[in-house]
């Protein structure tokens, strides 16, 4: 298989082997993924193959259940309000960053990569202590804030990286044509890095919705977003709904990623 | 400097005046950025620094007696002076309801204070005058110990290495730095327990990445395409699903378990859930692609002629592979080996739901000594240890791959 014609049949054997081996280790990678969908639809509450009877009843319990609902809504109002901000701070950035003239351009890496590199844990209790303090703890703006600092460096990464491929003659043509600063941004330059920005958009939506180390610390009961409710669920007893949590949560990665994949796809032709 | 030389200069410095605007206009795009990361992430950071070392309490709490304990020695006996500012402070203290405060931040240094604060807290509250000092006597005959005043006198100062000390180990005692003994000394145990499933996660993943990486660039491109998604798929799901995986199939009669018994590897069930191997299972699956991810793009970059090359001219299979095509993929390997460690570090979730008592990291402490113990000073100064440790290894990456090597995947 896919080797040159003067292989010996031990380096035959031998790739075998590799590929067999890379096959297995790529099932290990996906295989936990996809075994919590048939779970979630089992009719019975242990978590074991095959399932006997199929039923949506933890979806009915799941969809039925205020703290659940409320949680998805907080999920969702905090990943929105995160994205929103994140990319519109982190497209404008990556305009000055991309131009040629930027002074600043080591510190901003620093800063940009920072919240990669910072164990997470260091974030949650940081903002925990220093947001305490404005009593925005337990509030969906202390998370918000939290969560965009995560989120930005993506989007500065992906309009970044649509920019480089972007020619500012576009954007000086129309400014020469007469367009004021602002009609030339939405009209010229912002639908071509269109594709980079809602890539990152996409990015600072699924970071602030999977999120849970800093929602455990910043919220409390009533602002709980899904993960958290999740964490929290299999903590005290886990039960057969957090299995169709889980499926929905891993359903809606799969939109996102599906989305991204199209856009970059898009992108290269 | 000859004219030739000014001319330049000023040449030089007039473009920079004419550029000026344009680096102006660039930098005000990034400012809100750079502002509000200053505010949302590096302040927080800074502040969690301040309260590893931060001291407010008995300063706050107990302002007269620190200024008549200021020209005490040490050694002498106290008098009536120090205990009737105590009792005035204490008498505000109960007042604002502060004395808990002070006695539990005192508590940390001597076992039982708190309680013998919040005692004397009591008793002066009952008190009109003085003499005040056979009062507090009476009540505990440690009031009049030269360690409990030398710790007050101690903790007068804004800023205490008490919490960094504690979170390696160490303690003040007469004034020296000793050793914590017995059951008190846990955090060097747990950072060293950090450091090694790190180190175990890393190279489990990169013995099982490795290969796929190499895989990766000599498929066919559509076989290759849909291997890569089975490596960015995971990347891309909740850090939270694939946990919840893990709790669910290594659960004691759950699928793994089932496997096993019925190939006949195990005769009993094994404790998978809440168990360190466990721990190392789930980590090492939601770290895989961070590893190969740099492994691949480092190897797709090493052209396939070179290995033929090394075959026409004699070189057997193997050390085609060792001496030819490995030591070029070493960028990659320390790349995603680094990467794979440093986030590995820093991991909260798996071990909280997945490992037992005995599996918790530096990050689980910390998230206890916050929501559990209230220690606040404690908690910092871990994560001061923990992003110490964390930037170390970053410089170290740095030196050895560059930023750049940061990839999204």
């Amino acid at each position: 298989m896919w080797l040159p014609s003067y292989t010996t049949p031990s380096e035959r054997l031998m790739r075998t082997l590799v590929l067999a081996f890379a096959v297995a280790v790529l099932l290990f990678l996906i295989a936990p993924l996809f075994i919590i969908v048939p779970l979630s639809f089992s009719k019975d509450p242990f978590f074991t193959l095959p399932v006997r009877e199929y039923s949506l009843r933890w979806y009915a319990d799941f969809f039925g259940n205020t703290r659940w609902m409320n949680a998805i809504f907080n999920s969702a109002v905090v990943a929105v309000m995160t994205t929103v901000l994140a990319t519109t701070l982190g497209t404008l950035a990556a305009l000055g960053i991309s131009r040629a003239d930027f002074p600043a351009r080591r510190l901003i890496m620093a800063l940009l990569i920072a919240p990669m590199i910072v164990p997470i844990v260091i974030v949650a209790v940081g903002s925990y202590l220093f947001f305490g303090q404005f009593g925005l703890t337990n509030t969906r703006i202390g998370l918000v804030l939290a969560h965009t600092a995560l989120a930005t460096p993506f989007v500065v990464i992906t309009v970044t990286a649509t920019l480089s491929t972007y020619d500012t003659n576009l954007t000086r043509a129309a400014l020469s044509l007469g367009a004021s600063p602002s009609s030339a941004f939405f009209h010229v330059t912002l639908p071509n890095i269109m594709p980079g920005v809602v890539s990152g958009a996409i990015f600072a939506f699924a970071i602030s919705f999977d999120e849970v180390v800093v929602a455990l610390f910043m919220t409390a009961a009533e602002q709980r977003t899904l993960p958290v409710q999740m964490f929290s669920g299999i903590r005290d007893q886990i039960n057969p709904t957090i299995m169709a949590a889980a499926t929905l949560l891993l359903a809606l990665s799969i939109i996102l990623f599906t989305i991204l994949a199209l856009m970059t796809r898009r992108r290269v032709k | 400097m000859t004219a030739v030389e000014v001319d330049r200069i000023n040449v030089f410095m007039a473009v920079r005046r004419a550029q000026r605007p344009a680096r102006r206009a660039a930098l005000s795009l990034a400012l809100p950025l750079i502002v509000f990361l200053a505010i949302a992430f590096v302040a927080p950071i800074l502040y969690l620094l301040v309260t590893a070392v931060g001291n407010p309490e008995t300063r706050e709490v107990l302002p007269q007696t620190l200024r008549a304990l200021e020209s005490w020695d040490g050694i002498s006996t106290l008098d009536e002076p120090v205990y009737a500012a105590f009792a005035n402070d204490l008498k505000v203290a109960k007042d604002k309801s502060t004395a808990a405060l002070l006695g539990k931040r005192l508590n940390y240094e001597i076992s039982g204070m708190r309680s013998r604060v919040l005692a004397a807290a009591r008793m002066v509250e009952k008190l009109d005058t003085g003499p005040y000092k056979e009062k507090f006597l009476e009540l505990n005959k440690d009031w009049d110990s030269r360690e409990t005043w030398e710790i007050i006198k101690r903790n007068g100062a804004s800023f205490t290495p008490y919490y960094m000390l504690t979170a390696l180990d160490l303690q003040q005692a007469n004034g020296s730095i000793k050793r914590v003994q017995g059951d008190q000394a846990i955090f060097l145990d747990v950072l060293a327990r950090t450091l090694f499933v790190a180190g175990l996660v890393t190279l489990f993943t990169l013995i099982l990445g490795y290969p796929v990486a190499y895989v990766l660039t000599i498929a066919p491109k559509a076989i290759a395409g849909f291997m890569m998604l089975m490596v960015l798929l995971p990347l891309w799901t909740s850090l939270l699903v694939r946990t919840t995986a893990w709790v669910v199939l290594l659960q004691s009669d759950g699928i793994i378990n089932d496997v096993l018994t019925a190939l006949h590897l195990t005769s009993e069930r094994l404790q998978l859930i809440f168990t360190r191997t466990g721990t190392v299972i789930a980590m090492t699956h939601i770290q895989l692609p961070f590893t190969i991810l740099p492994i691949y793009s480092v190897m797709r970059s090493i052209p396939a002629t070179q290995l033929r090359a090394a075959r026409s001219l004699g070189a057997p299979p193997s050390s085609a592979f060792w001496r030819i095509y490995a030591p070029q993929t070493l960028p990659g390997v320390v790349a995603g080996c680094l990467m794979t460690f440093i986030l590995s570090l820093g991991y909260y979730i798996t071990p909280a739901l997945v490992g037992g008592p005995r599996d918790q990291m530096v990050s689980n402490f910390i998230s206890v000594y916050i929501n559990r113990d209230l220690n606040w000073g404690l908690a910092a100064a871990l994560g001061v240890v923990l992003l110490v440790v964390t930037l170390a290894i970053y410089l170290l990456f740095l030196r050895l791959v560059g930023a750049d090597k940061i990839k999204l995947g």
